[in-house]
């Protein structure tokens, strides 16, 4: 593949995930500055490794994958991985019953702002999980490849998650 | 199976994520269950809040231009390479060119100044061999002719010692180049008459200045059937013409330069 051809086709595949991309780094980073550094970089780096893609695999994964690592490195990616609970993979727990609960009250008030906040309160791993799951939709196979964790742990940290964004929720919709 | 079991597995079931038959499975099950499909109830909505909530930043139109021009395809290295080195190629050529019209310029000018004297002297030597007295002051004694000139011309020279040599003197002459006075010498080598011709040079005009490389140069030159040899000192210019040889010449040339 000659080198125009190969931009040419890169452009074409990773265009489409420009805003995504974008709006997750930016989850990432909690920084819109950082945010269009890390994208600039991400897309840098795939063109340049673009001719390591192979046709026919995931190329959202794979992008997704670019920008994680490139995050991971990164000064405010560094800062928040060391953060990390040393209990995260640890077995997720099973939602307790309760006649209100916080998706009941959101339910009620459809309030975007509340579960913004909660989900910044985050670690960056479950936040990162969150939003591959449930913004960009991706199954636990692509999640995998994207974090490059097995899909056991996509499960034990998406389930953990959702406990920790609800828990997080609940004094927030008390003050409210 | 239990209900805590199915509860284990919700979050597969609404991530789509169970095998198509465990899910046929699970829906029947929901419907049958009212603790699950409440707990359901409360994770699709959670699941919906977090989509909404999670689609919170987008990117500026400048930083996607940006972005885009950063990886467009750019034309190959080579092309522009060689483009390069086509315009580096058409610049040096054309600077080449404009060059060497212009030295051209330079030495038909300077070609055109230096046959226009030639012309000028030839003339003056040539009109003054014709005459029937060519010297005004008739001596073959240098120390009668310089004196001769003294208060007729605005300067002053000296003459060659000329003993020991094959040159004699003949005498010595008024002589006007571009309306400026200057002295006009005669010598006698082996029966060939060679006039010397001194100027003041600033007196000259531009037109009949001469470029001061040609002192070093081009010492004596061939012109029609006459060789001269000119140079500039002390701000007098001496042409030297006749047509005995360019050896000849030379050596006359050397004695007035030794003498001045």
């Amino acid at each position: 593949m000659g080198s125009e051809l190969a931009a040419e086709s890169f452009e074409q595949l990773a265009m489409p995930h420009f805003e995504r991309l974008y709006n997750f780094a930016c989850w990432l980073t909690q920084d819109r500055q950082e945010a269009e550094d890390l994208v600039q970089e991400t897309y840098a780096k795939a063109l340049k490794g673009f001719s390591s893609f192979q046709p026919g695999t995931n190329f959202r994964a794979w992008i997704y994958k670019i920008l994680r690592n490139a995050f991971l490195t990164s000064r405010t990616g560094l800062k928040a991985t060391a953060t990390v609970p040393l209990d995260l993979e640890g077995e997720g727990e099973t939602l307790p019953a309760a006649n209100e609960t916080p998706e009941s009250i959101l339910l009620q008030r459809s309030d975007g702002q509340l579960v913004q906040r909660a989900l910044e309160q985050l670690p960056v791993a479950y936040r990162e999980v969150l939003l591959l799951c449930e913004v960009e939709e991706m199954s636990y196979q692509e999640i995998s490849a994207t974090l490059a964790i097995p899909i056991g742990t996509v499960m034990s940290r998406l389930s953990r998650g959702r406990k920790a964004l609800r828990d997080g929720l609940r004094p927030q919709l008390r003050k409210g | 199976m239990a209900c805590e079991s199915w509860k284990e597995k919700l979050d597969a079931y609404l991530d789509d994520e169970l095998p198509e038959e465990e899910m046929r499975t699970f829906d029947a099950h929901v419907r049958s269950c009212p603790s699950c499909s409440t707990d359901i109830l409360a994770r699709v909505q959670m699941k919906r809040s977090i989509q909404f909530a999670g689609k919170r930043f987008f990117p500026s139109a400048d930083f996607r231009k940006r972005l885009e021009q950063s990886i467009a395809p750019k034309p190959k290295p080579g092309f522009r390479l060689s483009w390069m080195f086509a315009a580096a190629t058409a610049i040096i050529l054309i600077v080449g060119m404009l060059t060497l019209t212009y030295m051209r310029t330079l030495a038909g000018r300077d070609r055109a100044s230096r046959d226009h004297i030639f012309s000028e002297i030839a003339d003056l030597h040539v009109a003054t061999l014709a005459s029937s007295s060519p010297v005004d002051v008739v001596s073959s004694d240098r120390h009668t002719v310089k004196p001769w000139f003294q208060g007729k011309i605005p300067f002053a020279f000296n003459l060659p010692e000329l003993q020991n040599t094959e040159f004699s003197l003949l005498g010595g002459r008024m002589t006007y180049l571009d309306q400026t006075p200057g002295a006009h010498l005669i010598y006698d080598v082996r029966k060939h008459h060679i006039s010397v011709f001194v100027f003041q040079e600033r007196g000259l005009s531009l037109s009949l200045r001469l470029p001061a490389s040609w002192d070093e140069n081009s010492s004596s030159s061939k012109q029609l059937p006459f060789n001269m040899a000119t140079w500039s000192h002390g701000g007098l210019r001496y042409f030297v013409i006749g047509d005995a040889s360019a050896g000849d010449i030379d050596s006359l040339a050397r004695l007035f330069k030794a003498a001045s």
